[in-house]
This record gives structure tokens, C-alpha cells and sequence, in this order.
């Protein structure tokens, strides 16, 4: 599409509204499919393996016949990490590329920045990352595991193993600060106390004070949902201390980015997570997931919990589309409403119709050897967070990103 | 009784670090009036030197204090000879020229390294002290720092390499007259500053996930170590980073590291509208 | 200035006019808007760099702050006009205080930059750690590294319903733009911009000629940070979502490199520059094969070992020496004094 828009600066101007017919000629017998991540800068170490997942999730429906005998067609697009380009290239999808569905942003900001455009041109958009939850917009799924489904299974499996006393250590943002509030709830509920909460702005990376100070509150546990690669640090910095095995660490956000392959084996093992993926669940769907990805990028160390998101995202699509029998918006989101649901990588995945999300099985594992070995799997866990604020039955037209009162 | 203790370590190393990654800038603004906004990059090299070394089985302390200085040192020797000798005397231009330097291994650290973080673990065993525990590493790191300190003053101070150098700073065309090439020394200024970022960047590296753009979180903070020094290189890098380093902790313990960071940052505008020349502008002048 | 003023209203106002009508035609004009904007932030630095010596390694503060204003105003008025106007005033009063502390405490130079660099991170650092439901302004929460989405777009003036959006955004902003363009260049031929000029050639000799050197200076500075402000309104209706990003080094970066590329010490410099290299930036998002960073700083090191003088002088000076003309050269180690102010 650049390059024929660059070959037409040069000729005549009055070319330029041709500009646009190629692009439309081309969608004619294809679908197209939007995809709009960061894979360069410094959010790519998420980015980077979600546009995989999505080029082979693609490639895999063309392969089976593409869907409604068409083949489906890719117009990605990289941010570069910078929220600007993220408005820029939603026009770009929307008003030029006039794609079929939208998938992709990362962090919540960028999400806020598209949401309303992919709304305005009524463009069906999948955010597939794992979040704070609470947006309620009919427009958009959001197939990623929010806070609430990890923080409920996570909590008390961690608290039994250790003690009632938490400390916790969130990092200084939307996500942080929601699921902070989530875990505080949790803890209450059976029967702990939290000591004291500190957040820590996304850039922090020594955490020298922080451990002296954690020392004086003497928790018995620490939950911490610290997020990227400053705030790796405390981990290192922690075993580094030589706390590690004096008080146990529990996280809802270390590892999405595979981080835990960064730590050593002294530095990581025991640190308690839960998520919807891992690259250790022995399931036959995610032994033939690694395989394909094998064949296609050689090299299975990079996928995460947020590619496998992407992957079901866009296979949730796809069914969404066959039961529809079309691409238009509204029939697919009529279909998704059904409680559609798919066997991917992490289990079962189903879209609940009240609120846009997905509800999926939840895996606490513990850290080992650079791993994350399965221990409990809770099959099914709904979105509960954002089905306290958002019904989109019965309030269609909702549009907003609701912070969770609890 | 041991959190008093537990804090001193605890702002002793503040300082160090905040010494050891403002060292090298130190020495090439100090000497050579040039700014090097690729700093935290040759620091970020130095890291990615080390841990592939210890992934070829070299031990990790040769590789921090050995490797990483001599590879990052002569990144910087190639860097020198094809962009910054052709800028000197342009203080803004090499800024410019540094910083889109930066850029450039930022994107070549991304090709060769990817983008996920990685690291090397603490080489050194935490310690308790009464009901704490303590990083043992954090000595480690206030040892290196003043070695640095003692090895810079004595080489400048009492060796004929030093007297060239600091001649040769002070008034090039003397130098030249007197048979000594400014422009062979420039090089090996540039040499051992880029050598000293590179050995900041691997002595910090076990403590932080290293990515290809860790680089910027050490470079806002060195050079504003370095310009609030002022024109002298020792006493303005040793008392800079004494100030801002107690200041940030102190108010770290107080309240928060956030307000810790900000804290530094009010205390170098304030210092820098009182002394408008650096604090060696004022007091030391004319020392190193 | 060889051309007379009116001579030089004209061209302008014909030139640009032209380009309003082509360029649409060519760049779809919601990418053109942006590139619009960055226009009038390189031209914000341009301004106080080029012609009045001052670097400021924080032009993105103002930026932010007139982004920011914008919002938090927006949320709590509920219509665009009075918004717009305090996203104007509040950059500029801030840059007031900061510039009479600088410059009537005598900083210049590289300290000059480090100021403007840290008041630029305590920002950053500010609202970034304001994701706490403490922080409020009257309606608006500051949301934090989240930023603020969802508030009021530009609307016509008194009507809060009729949005302005689309391509009659494009044409207001590029309206502005020229507006603002014109009234730089008056205000560089006024004796105020003359001795502006003189202060950065000579700040010592127009000292002891008697004129307020520091007070001119903050005049300028808030005069520079005025238009960045407006720059940050109008990027946050275009974007309908202002984040922490907008006070990040790496924008305040990508403002200076914008002014060397297109060329210091002129007005029209920065404004290729900035929009040149936003639309290679948004290109590069196109393709993956070499990694877009690298790119970016190879630009900016080949421009200023080969090219330092940017752009625009360069072009002025091939067609001036093909058309042999004997317009106004731009003097080389004038402009190389300019950058070392």
C-alpha cells in the first residue's frame, strides 16, 4: 500500500484519490485482517512473539481454506512503541485499508488510543493481552486473562502455602494499582491482612530500600505484580539479599513476557504465578501448538502467554466468522455472543457474552528451573471483575472502561 | 542499631553507583569537552559483553572487570576515529552526533540480542546483619567505585601518560608544539572513557535485566552527575554524586524511591541555579 | 532580509495555500495533521534555538503541558475554546518562571540543557506515578503511565456538540500552523527578533548595549513554549488521548533532531524536518526488514558529519548557485554559533 502510494507522489496529484482503488480492488476477494503491535522499541519483547502468533495463526486458516473459501490477508503494522503511531495506523487500518477486524494493541494506553476509532468506523476489534480489566464496549473482545481470574485462584493458594501476612509490591500504573486492590480483597476474604502496599513506577529499578523496608514489615508473603524489565530487578536483587527463601514471592505478571527464562534457577524457583498459559502444560493442543510453531519459526523459547493470547484471539475470530457466515460486524458479533468457544493452546476458551471477555482455565504454577510446572489447573475461571460492572446485554450502547469498586 | 547500618550500606552504595556510572562520561566531558549521549549505550555493550562472555565459560569477575572494559573500549577507540574526531570543538554537535549514535546500537544490540531481557546472576552471597539481610553485592560495588576513584587520580596525578593528557587538555597546541599528537591522545582519552562505561555497564549488570535499551534510565542520571560536578574531574564527580546520592536516599527511606528520584533531580536545579558553573566551578577551582 | 514584508506575507500565504490544496491529495489527512503539528513544535524550538541561542533539551515539557492543560481543562469545562486558550497560557507562564530562574541566574550553555532536561524528567516522573485514584484535577483523573483518554474535542467555538474532526481538523490545524509561521516571522522582524538575534550572536556586547538581555530571553522562551503548548492541544484532539510519552526524552530528542535536519537558523527548516521525519517514522512502520531505531540514528549521525547546516540552507544554496542568484546565504559559522549557544 506505501509503495504505491509513494509511486503515486510523483505523478499527477489528481491521481491521488486513485491511490486508494488498488487497496479496495484487493480486498474484494480476500478478508482482511488489521494488525497494529509493537514489534520495535521497548515494548517488542511482547510485541515480537504476538505478531508470530498471528502470522501463524493466519497462515494456519489458509492453509485449512482460509475462511468463507476466502483467503485471509494481513495488513500489520509496527508502533514502534509509540502511542502516537497507534492513532495514526488505526485511521490507516480503518479509513484506508477499511480491514474487517482489528487485532492487536498491548499496553492499556494504546488500546484507549485506537478503541474509539475502531468504534467510529464500526471495525471489530480484538484486544487479546492480558489486562486490568473493566472496558465494556460491544465493539471489542478482549481475550486476555484479567486480574481477578488470577488474583482468586492465585491468593489462596499462596496464602495457605505461607501465611497471612502480605506485602505488596505493584507497579505504579492502571494494571497495578486495579490489581493491587484485587489482591487486598482477596487476602481479606480469607482471612489475611495486607501490611502495606508500595508502587513502583514502570522505570524504577533498584530496590534496595524496598527490601530493608519489606524487612521491617516482616510479611509472610509478598504478592508482587511488578511488570517489565526494570522491575525484573527486584527479583535478582531479592535472591541477591538472600530473602529469597526466607519469604515467599507470588506475582500475577512475572513471566508473561517470559521473564522467568531471564532469572536463574536460585533466583526464580518457587515464585508462585497464575496464568491462562504455559509453555510447560502437557496438553496434546499445546504439544501440536509448539510443533507448529517449531516448523514455522525453528525456535519455541519465545512464546508467552500474551502470543498464545493473540493466537486463540484470532482463532475466536475465525469461529466467530464461520458460524456467522460472513465478515460483516455485527453477524460476527451476533455469533461470538452465542458463548462461542475454541481448544487452543491453553485449554479451553470461551467468549462470555455479558461482558466481551473470555473466561479460561487458570493454571497455578511455581517457578522451576526456568520453567513453570503446572500444579493446580482451574478449568473455566469467568471474568469476574469486569461482570460486576459491565452487562452488555442488557446495555449495548456501554462504552466506557469502568475502574472496579470493590 | 542494624538498620542504621542496613541504611549507610545502603547510601554508601547510592553513591558509589551513582560514581561508577557518571565515571566515564566524567573523564570525556573532562577532559575532552565533549558530551557522549551514547553513554549509557557503551554501558548497555559492557553489559551484553559480559554475559556473553560468562556464557563462553569465562569467569564472570574476569569478565566484568577485563572483557567488558577492553570491548567496550574499543567500540568506543572505532566510534572516535569515524565520527567524533571530526566534531570536536562542536560541544552541541557531538551531543547530536552521540545521540543518534545511541540509537544506532540500540538497533544493532536489538538485531544481534533480541529484545527479552536478560542477565547474569549476583556472583556474591547476601549476608544478614542482626534481623536483616543485606546484597552482598552492594560492597562489591562501593569497592569498584573506590578503586576507580584512587586509580583515575593516581594515573592522572602521578604518571607521565596523566601529565600528557591533562597538557594536552589544557592547551593542545602547546602539546603538539612540544612533539605530543592531540589527536593520538584524544583517542586514548576517549579509549579509557568508553572503558570505564563498559566496566560500569558489566559491574552493574547482575543487579538489572539488561534489554538493548537499558542504556537510557544511566544517562539522564550521569549527566546530570557530571555537569553538576563541573569542570573538575574527580572532586566534581566524587562530591556530585555524594549530594544527589544522600539526597535520593534519604528521601527513598523517608517516603519513596519515586520521590527519591525527584528529589535528585529538584536538588540538581537548585545546585545548578546557585552554581551556575558546577560545584567545582566554585569551590576546587582549578583542581582535578 | 532581502525580501520586504509584505513580499514575504505573500509568498507565504500563496505557497502554503498551495500546499493545502495538493497535499491532501497526496497523504491521506489525518497522517498530514499530525505531521501539521510536528511542524509547529519544530517550529517552537527553532524559534528559541535558531534564532535566540537557547537549547532547551525540554521542548517536549511544553508540549506535554499544553497537552495535558488541554485535557484536564476539557474534562472539566466540557466545551474546546476556553481549554485551547489556557493549553496556550499555561506552557507559557511556565515557561516564564523557568526561563526568568535560568536566565536571570546567568546559566547558559550545556547547564542550560541540563535544566531543561530535568524539569522535562520531573514532569515525566510526576505524571507518571499518578495512577492513583488520589490524583484528581476537579474532574479529570491524571490516570498516570495510562495517560487521560475520553475528553472533549475541539468543537466550534460555543457549541459543544459540533465537533470539528476529520479533514476540517486538518485545515484548522495548517490554518494555525501558517498563522503561526506568520507571526514568527513578524516577530523576527521586529526589533524585539533583531536583537534577539544580536543576544545570541553576542550576549555580552547587546548586555552592555543596554539591553535586558535575561528579560528578552524569558520572553522568547515563553513565546517558543506558547506555540509548543498550542502544538500539544492540537495533538491531543488529534489523538483523543495524551499520555506521559508526550514529557519523554525521546520526544524532546526527536524535536532537536527535527530542527538539525531541517536546518537551524531558519523558519522553515524545522518545519520540513519535523514533518520529513514523521512520515519517514510512519513509512518505516511499514516494513520490518531493518530495525526502524537504527535508522532514525544513522539519519541524524551522517546529518550532522555530513550535513550540518540541515536541509533546507543546503537546498536555498544549490538553487541559488543554479539559478545564480545572489539571494541571502545563510553564513555557516553563523549558524554554527547559533548551535553552541
Amino acid at each position: 500500500m506505501s509503495l504505491n502510494r509513494r509511486e503515486l507522489l510523483g505523478g499527477a496529484a489528481a491521481l491521488g484519490t486513485a491511490a486508494m482503488l488498488p487497496k479496495a480492488v484487493m480486498a474484494a476477494g480476500t478478508i482482511q485482517l488489521g494488525s497494529i503491535l509493537d514489534t520495535s522499541g521497548i515494548f517488542d519483547a511482547y510485541g515480537k512473539p504476538m505478531d508470530q502468533a498471528m502470522r501463524l495463526a493466519v497462515k494456519e486458516i489458509n492453509d485449512a481454506g482460509g475462511l468463507l473459501g476466502k483467503q485471509v490477508e494481513v495488513a500489520a503494522y509496527d508502533t514502534q512503541s509509540d502511542m502516537a503511531l497507534y492513532s495514526q495506523y488505526a485511521q490507516q487500518l480503518t479509513r484506508q485499508d477499511r480491514v474487517d477486524v482489528v487485532h492487536g494493541g498491548i499496553l492499556s494506553a494504546s488500546r484507549e488510543a485506537i478503541r474509539q476509532t475502531m468504534r467510529k468506523t464500526k471495525t471489530l476489534y480484538f484486544y487479546n493481552v492480558q489486562y486490568e480489566g473493566g472496558v465494556c464496549d460491544r465493539n471489542l473482545f478482549a481475550t486476555g486473562v484479567t486480574p481477578a481470574q488470577q488474583v482468586e485462584v492465585l491468593v489462596p493458594y499462596a496464602m495457605k502455602k505461607s501465611g497471612p501476612k502480605v506485602h505488596i509490591l505493584a507497579a505504579d500504573y492502571n494494571y497495578g494499582q486495579i490489581t493491587a486492590r484485587w489482591i487486598q480483597k482477596f487476602v481479606e476474604d480469607n482471612g489475611g491482612e495486607v501490611v502495606a502496599t508500595d508502587f513502583f513506577p514502570l522505570d524504577v529499578s533498584d530496590f534496595g530500600s524496598t527490601i530493608t523496608k519489606v524487612q521491617q514489615t516482616a510479611p509472610d508473603l509478598i504478592v508482587a505484580p511488578l511488570v517489565g524489565g526494570a522491575h525484573l530487578s527486584f527479583f535478582r536483587q531479592w535472591a541477591a539479599a538472600g530473602m529469597k527463601d526466607k519469604i515467599p514471592l507470588a506475582s500475577t505478571t512475572m513471566g508473561v513476557g517470559n521473564e522467568h527464562k531471564v532469572l536463574t534457577p536460585e533466583e526464580g524457583n518457587g515464585i508462585m504465578v497464575a496464568y491462562n498459559y504455559s509453555q510447560e502444560l502437557e496438553t496434546a493442543a499445546n504439544t501440536t501448538f509448539k510443533e507448529k510453531w517449531q516448523a514455522e519459526y525453528g525456535d519455541t523459547t519465545a512464546i508467552h502467554e500474551l502470543a498464545v493470547s493473540t493466537y486463540q484471539g484470532i482463532m475466536l475470530w475465525a469461529e466467530g466468522v464461520r458460524k456467522a457466515g460472513s465478515v460483516e460486524r455485527d453477524a460476527v458479533i451476533e455469533a461470538l455472543e452465542t458463548g462461542i468457544s475454541i481448544d487452543g493452546p491453553a485449554g479451553k476458551v470461551t467468549i462470555d457474552p455479558q461482558t466481551h471477555h473470555a473466561t479460561v482455565d487458570v493454571h497455578i504454577m511455581e517457578f522451576d528451573n526456568q520453567g513453570m510446572t503446572v500444579i493446580e489447573t482451574l478449568p473455566q475461571r469467568a471474568p469476574i471483575d469486569t461482570q460486576a460492572v459491565c452487562d452488555l446485554q442488557t446495555n449495548p450502547d456501554d462504552n466506557t472502561q469502568y475502574e472496579i469498586e470493590i | 542499631m542494624d538498620l542504621s547500618f542496613v541504611i549507610l550500606i545502603e547510601m554508601l552504595y547510592a553513591v558509589a553507583s551513582l560514581v561508577l556510572i557518571s565515571a566515564g562520561l566524567a573523564v570525556v566531558f573532562g577532559m575532552m569537552k565533549v558530551i557522549n549521549l551514547a553513554h549509557g549505550e557503551f554501558m548497555m555493550m559492557g553489559g551484553y559483553a559480559t554475559i556473553t562472555a560468562v556464557g563462553l565459560g569465562v569467569n564472570v569477575f574476569v569478565a566484568m572487570l577485563v572483557i567488558a572494559p577492553i570491548v567496550v573500549g574499543l567500540i568506543g577507540l572505532i566510534v572516535e576515529r569515524l565520527v567524533i574526531r571530526h566534531l570536536y570543538g562542536r560541544l552541541v554537535d557531538t551531543m547530536l552526533a552521540t545521540w543518534g549514535l545511541s540509537l544506532v546500537f540500540i538497533g544493532i544490540a536489538t538485531m544481534i540480542f533480541g529484545n527479552t531481557t536478560t542477565g547474569i546472576s549476583t556472583p556474591i552471597p547476601g549476608f544478614a546483619v542482626g534481623d536483616y539481610q543485606i546484597n552482598g553485592y552492594n560492597f562489591f560495588i562501593i569497592v569498584v567505585s573506590i578503586a576507580l576513584v584512587i586509580a583515575m587520580f593516581a594515573v592522572l596525578r602521578g604518571t607521565r601518560a596523566g601529565l600528557i593528557a591533562r597538557g594536552t587538555m589544557q592547551r593542545s597546541d602547546m602539546a603538539a608544539a612540544l612533539g605530543y599528537s592531540p589527536d593520538r591522545i584524544y583517542m586514548m582519552t576517549f579509549f579509557c572513557g568508553s572503558a570505564l562505561s563498559g566496566l560500569a555497564g558489566a559491574v552493574l549488570a547482575p543487579l538489572v535485566g539488561l534489554v538493548p535499551t537499558s542504556g537510557g534510565a544511566y544517562i539522564a542520571k550521569a549527566f546530570i552527575t557530571v555537569i553538576a560536578g563541573g569542570p573538575s574531574l574527580i572532586a566534581g564527580l566524587v562530591s556530585s554524586a555524594t549530594s544527589f546520592g544522600l539526597v535520593s536516599q534519604i528521601f527513598t527511606f523517608a517516603i519513596s524511591p519515586v520521590i527519591g528520584e525527584v528529589a535528585l533531580l529538584i536538588a540538581a536545579v537548585i545546585l545548578l541555579r546557585m552554581m551556575p558553573q558546577g560545584i567545582t566551578g566554585r569551590f576546587f577551582k582549578g583542581k582535578m | 532580509m532581502g525580501r520586504s514584508a509584505s513580499q514575504d506575507v505573500l509568498i507565504t500565504l500563496v505557497v502554503s495555500a498551495v500546499l493545502i490544496w495538493v497535499m491532501p491529495l497526496l497523504i491521506s489527512t489525518y497522517t498530514l495533521t499530525v505531521l501539521v503539528i510536528y511542524g509547529m513544535l519544530g517550529l517552537s524550538l527553532g524559534l528559541i534555538w535558531g534564532f535566540g541561542g537557547i537549547l532547551c533539551f525540554g521542548q517536549a515539557a511544553f508540549f506535554g503541558l499544553g497537552a495535558y492543560t488541554y485535557a484536564i481543562a476539557a474534562i472539566n469545562i466540557g466545551e474546546s475554546t476556553v481549554p485551547m486558550i489556557l493549553a496556550v497560557l499555561v506552557p507559557a507562564v511556565f515557561a516564564t518562571l523557568l526561563g526568568a530562574m535560568m536566565f536571570y541566574g546567568r546559566l547558559t550553555d550545556v547547564y542550560l540543557g541540563v535544566i531543561t532536561l530535568v524539569v522535562t524528567l520531573i514532569l515525566f516522573k510526576f505524571v507518571n506515578s499518578t495512577a492513583g485514584p488520589q490524583y484528581v484535577i476537579g474532574k479529570a483523573r491524571l490516570g498516570g503511565f495510562n495517560g487521560i483518554p475520553g475528553f472533549q474535542t475541539l468543537n466550534v467555538p460555543g457549541d459543544p456538540d459540533a465537533y470539528v474532526w476529520g479533514d476540517p481538523f486538518f485545515y484548522v490545524c495548517a490554518v494555525a500552523l501558517v498563522i503561526v509561521f506568520l507571526l514568527v516571522t513578524w516577530l523576527l522582524r521586529s526589533s524585539f527578533g533583531r536583537i534577539a538575534v544580536g543576544i545570541r550572536e553576542n550576549e555580552v556586547r547587546m548586555g552592555l548595549m543596554g539591553y535586558d538581555v535575561a528579560a528578552r530571553k524569558t520572553v522568547l522562551f515563553a513565546v517558543g513554549a506558547a506555540i509548543a503548548g498550542l502544538a500539544g492541544a492540537l495533538f491531543a484532539n488529534w489523538g483523543e488521548i495524551v499520555t506521559p510519552n508526550l514529557f519523554s526524552l525521546g520526544q524532546s530528542a526527536e524535536i532537536i533532531i527535527w530542527c538539525i535536519v531541517g536546518g537551524l537558523g531558519t523558519r522553515l527548516g524545522p518545519i520540513v524536518g519535523a514533518a520529513g521525519l514523521a512520515y519517514l517514522k510512519f513509512m518505516l512502520g511499514q516494513q520490518s526488514m531493518v530495525d526502524n531505531t537504527l535508522i532514525t540514528g544513522l539519519i541524524l549521525v551522517l546529518f550532522v558529519l555530513f550535513l550540518p547546516r540541515g536541509l533546507v540552507p543546503a537546498i536555498a544554496s544549490v538553487l541559488s548557485s543554479i539559478f545564480g542568484r545572489t539571494k541571502r546565504r545563510p553564513n555557516a559559522s553563523r549558524t554554527r554559533r547559533a548551535r553552541h549557544g
